[in-house]
């Protein structure tokens, strides 16, 4: 069980429609590859977020699958079409089950 | 003068040293101006101007710390954000039972430190304050000077005063320990007879190899190092630069490293507190 995972997201508040914005992301994580052995040579077990998704009212808008080759505290920018007011729901899987969402709303204006 | 001279003046003029550190300014989340030059303070005779390191990194690192979202030092500020409400000792307290308001109380603190503690009769940096409260008030057990509690909490207690000019007592009681400090960083030190002035004061600006070498300033720690990975406290890059020269270091937590931050703090007086900064 991964500690300290918090998800962190910025999205501009509001935009005009079918305006391109950037979103960035970002959730605190150790990514723990499941390579690494600790000081007595046991195998430290993987752990690491295996999926991250956005969506933007009910639509898909990325959808990542990720490998333990990725670091420490994964963050992600990326670019979308705003075309209408609504709500991004960020959603990041965990290995061990957990599942983390943050959403933010977007006014059109 | 013709536009061709006109011209070749400012190239020879751009090749023979405007090549110094950038003129970009610092602005954070777009909105705290930083200064990250100012007239050096009339007790240092090696430097007319004193710049923050910032202003000597490449463009994707002064951007990754105008923007908290981007600057990796962030995550441990959360952390110390939890740990400054978190209760622990044997005295039942918590930061925020004597510092109730962590943004107003601490405000302007990092700036004046290292500072004379009168009741003790002692220099405190930073993090001795922090271990004293931890032990005196709270009864708790210390954090490791260099360790990630400490650097956490610092840059949370830095984050504070970010935008303020560091403004650190040099006079009264600790003019001998100033002076100490004083007399450290002229001090050539290892196999390679480096002093902290052989790289940051005769040569800032000059490559040590492949490094860029600014003015030494600590305005910006803790600061986030990208090849630790993580904060780094200012006593221990003091460790590094002296490990560097192929000495024997002195300790962080020493009375000749608090000696050494207090004047090397003093050289800064008047740039930005910056901490937690990002640097390589």
């Amino acid at each position: 069980m991964a500690d300290n995972v918090k998800p962190k997201v910025r999205v501009p508040k509001t935009a005009a429609a079918g305006d391109t914005i950037t979103l960035k992301t970002l959730i605190s994580h150790p990514m723990e590859s499941g390579q690494r052995k600790d000081d007595a040579g046991n195998l430290i077990p993987r752990s690491i977020i295996n999926r991250f998704t956005a969506d933007f009212n009910g639509q898909n808008v990325i959808d990542v699958t990720m490998e333990p080759a990725i670091s420490t505290n994964p963050y992600f920018e990326f670019e979308t079409l705003v075309p209408e007011a609504g709500t991004f729901t960020f959603t990041w899987y965990d290995d061990d089950g957990s599942v983390y969402t943050e959403s933010q709303d977007i006014a059109i204006g | 003068m013709t536009k061709t001279g006109l011209l070749t003046a400012a190239i020879a003029m751009i090749a023979t040293g405007a090549l110094a550190q950038d003129d970009n300014q610092l602005i954070i989340n777009g909105e705290t101006e930083m200064i990250t030059e100012a007239p050096a303070p009339d007790y240092i005779s090696g430097l007319k101007t004193i710049y923050s390191g910032w202003r000597f990194r490449d463009a994707s690192l002064q951007q990754m710390q105008s923007d908290d979202f981007e600057n990796p030092a962030v995550i441990a500020v959360d952390r110390a954000t939890e740990m400054w409400s978190t209760v622990e000792g044997t005295a039942d307290k918590s930061c925020a039972s004597c510092h109730e308001n962590l943004e107003a109380d601490m405000k302007g603190v990092r700036a004046v430190y290292p500072k004379w503690n009168e009741k003790a009769g002692e220099l405190r940096t930073l993090a001795t304050q922090i271990n004293k409260c931890r032990t005196d008030n709270m009864g708790a057990e210390e954090w490791k000077y260099t360790g990630a509690e400490m650097t956490g909490m610092e840059a949370l207690i830095s984050i504070q005063s970010r935008g303020m000019p560091v403004n650190v007592a040099i006079d009264g009681p600790v003019a001998d320990i100033w002076k100490h400090g004083e007399e450290m960083y002229y001090t050539r030190y290892g196999q390679l007879e480096l002093s902290c002035a052989s790289c940051h004061e005769q040569n800032a600006d000059n490559y040590i190899r492949a490094d860029h070498l600014s003015q030494g300033q600590i305005n910006g720690f803790p600061a986030f190092r990208l090849k630790d990975d993580g904060l780094v406290q200012v006593q221990n890059r003091f460790k590094g630069c002296i490990r560097d020269t192929r000495a024997e270091t002195f300790n962080p937590g020493s009375a000749e490293f608090d000696a050494l931050e207090l004047y090397v703090a003093s050289r800064g007086n008047g740039l930005s507190v910056e901490g937690p900064s990002v640097r390589p």
